[in-house]
């Protein structure tokens, strides 16, 4: 079950007095995996926070499946720049948590953690720690946990940003995997045009401080999507008409 | 190069050996009485001689120290979490904390055995008030130090207050707790010594303080050394107990424990 997202003229300044977003309006149809790419300090990450219901707009609405998004019911997951991983718990633990906090017993939380671990192959390091993996196996493990709740919204914050660029295909390739299987809304911040082209069927391009929506982008190639995409032409293409909307976000930004 | 963190145990072992050989070798070569210096052998056989009252007052001072550092634990444990959960908790109670703390325990011990009758009590409340500060003071930096992405999961996922004490702020203030235990088993023994030469107690509910007290009365001094011997001895258990539970239980994911 996916849920839609619906922002509507959402503005948000902080206490002092600093304007993160302003005027942002649009409407995420469950399912769609949304790229929402722009400068560094655009205000990204803040519109996640706020689709999360972690911040609370200053003025506006955010609506998830038709509910304000503090008090939601739509099962929701985020995915953090760093792992965020608890590092006194083993990988199997970690993952089973949300589960746990729901409610669930040890026994079944951790069966279904393990069958998460096993869809992003790191059912055999169920047992080890955190400070055990490396950098990619520790995100593997953070979209693990994201995904055993089976969310209705994915959130992801930049997570493979930290990562090098073969880890970071692969991670790519078992995100779309994962997103086609359980279908949920997904939004996903990123820095990079070729992530955001790769992994949407839309790319909302921000920009200007506070932040605004610049552009917004339909991409249509088909899903499942192969990595041989990323070598084609059209592709490349994409890849030119968001760059060029993200010097139009530049452009904004100095004229602000 | 970086020396191994798991250093063999016999090189302390040798060093210590050692040392009490040279004192050992000097006292017997120089000829100097055992009223200056005992040597370590004459130090053990007056152990060995007074082993019956030495060990009522070692098992005595034991029972303070422990029972002082576990009321510790609990009072400081139970406050931080009480204050970590209300900040106006904290702005009342935490300077009346500070106070306790930066007054020396010889300084209050006196009053505390006009106002208690029970001179044991009075021992445990001296050592308990020197030895909580470090407890309560590290596990509030612990459970103030949690991941700030951790606690927006935990928001995200909708845990209540128990569930994040237990998910996260625990697990996180684990190290810190360690660390302040460390601290105050030392500080335990003290104040249980420290408060015992204040009260100036004699009898038979008595510890190692009140034998060395005893004994430098007499000039005794190879009884002085043995009882101290005693004290030493606790003081370096409770540092080897605290060192053995920081490893089982960071060993496998705390920086602090892996070598």
């Amino acid at each position: 079950m996916s849920a839609a997202i619906e922002l509507t003229a959402v503005d948000k300044r902080f206490d002092k007095g600093v304007a993160a977003v302003r005027g942002f309006s649009t409407t995420i149809a469950p399912g769609q995996f949304v790229a929402l790419l722009g400068p560094s300090g655009c205000g990204k990450s803040t519109l996640l926070r706020l689709i999360a219901g972690l911040e609370r707009p200053s003025a506006g609405s955010v609506q998830i499946g038709g509910e304000q998004a503090a008090q939601r019911v739509a099962a929701m997951s985020f995915v953090f720049q760093e792992p965020t991983l608890m590092p006194w718990a083993n990988v199997l633990d970690n993952v089973a948590l949300p589960l746990r906090i729901a409610g669930a017993s040890r026994k079944g939380a951790r069966a279904a953690a393990l069958q998460a671990l096993a869809a992003v192959a790191l059912a055999d390091r169920a047992r080890a720690y955190p400070a055990e993996l490396s950098g990619g196996m520790k995100m593997r493990c953070s979209i693990a946990r994201a995904l055993v709740t089976r969310p209705s919204v994915l959130l992801l914050d930049e997570p493979f940003a930290a990562l090098d660029e073969i880890t970071r295909h692969r991670l790519n390739d078992d995100l779309l995997g994962q997103w086609s299987v359980q279908a949920p809304t997904a939004v996903f911040v990123t820095h990079s045009i070729f992530e955001a082209v790769y992994l949407s069927q839309r790319v909302l391009v921000m920009g200007g401080r506070p932040g605004r929506l610049i552009a917004d982008l339909p991409v249509s190639f088909d899903t499942p999507r192969a990595p041989a995409l990323r070598l084609e032409a059209s592709f490349l293409q994409q890849c030119q008409l968001v760059s060029d909307a993200l010097e139009r976000a530049k452009a904004a930004e100095l004229l602000t | 190069m970086i020396e191994s963190r798991r250093a063999p145990v016999w090189v302390p072992a040798v060093a210590g050996l050692s040392l009490l050989l040279v004192w050992e070798v000097v006292v017997r070569s120089r000829g100097i009485p055992s009223f200056i210096l005992p040597a370590p052998s004459l130090i053990v056989k007056t152990l060995w001689d007074n082993l019956d009252s030495l060990l009522a007052a070692w098992l005595f001072t034991i029972k303070i120290t422990f029972g002082a550092l576990l009321l510790a634990l609990l009072g400081g444990v139970l406050l931080a979490c009480a204050f970590a959960l209300s900040r106006t908790l904290e702005l009342a109670l935490f300077p009346f904390a500070i106070a306790l703390q930066v007054t020396p325990i010889v300084a209050i011990a006196p009053l505390i055995l006009i106002y208690v009758d029970s001179t044991t009590a009075s021992l445990l409340i001296c050592a308990f008030i020197v030895a909580f500060f470090p407890i309560l003071s590290n596990t509030l930096i612990g459970l103030r130090s949690a991941d700030p992405n951790l606690h927006d999961l935990l928001t995200l996922y909708g845990a209540n207050r128990w569930q994040r004490l237990r998910w996260l702020l625990i697990p996180s203030a684990l190290p810190y707790l360690i660390a302040g235990l460390k601290i105050s088993g030392g500080l335990a023994l003290i104040g249980a010594v420290v408060a015992e030469f204040a009260a100036g107690a004699a009898g038979r509910e008595t510890g190692l303080a009140s034998r060395i007290l005893e004994a430098s009365f007499r000039t005794e001094i190879p009884k002085m050394y043995a009882a101290l011997t005693l004290v030493v001895l606790t003081g370096v258990a409770i540092y080897w107990v605290t060192k053995i539970l920081a490893r089982t239980l960071l060993g496998r994911w705390h920086p602090s424990e892996q070598g």
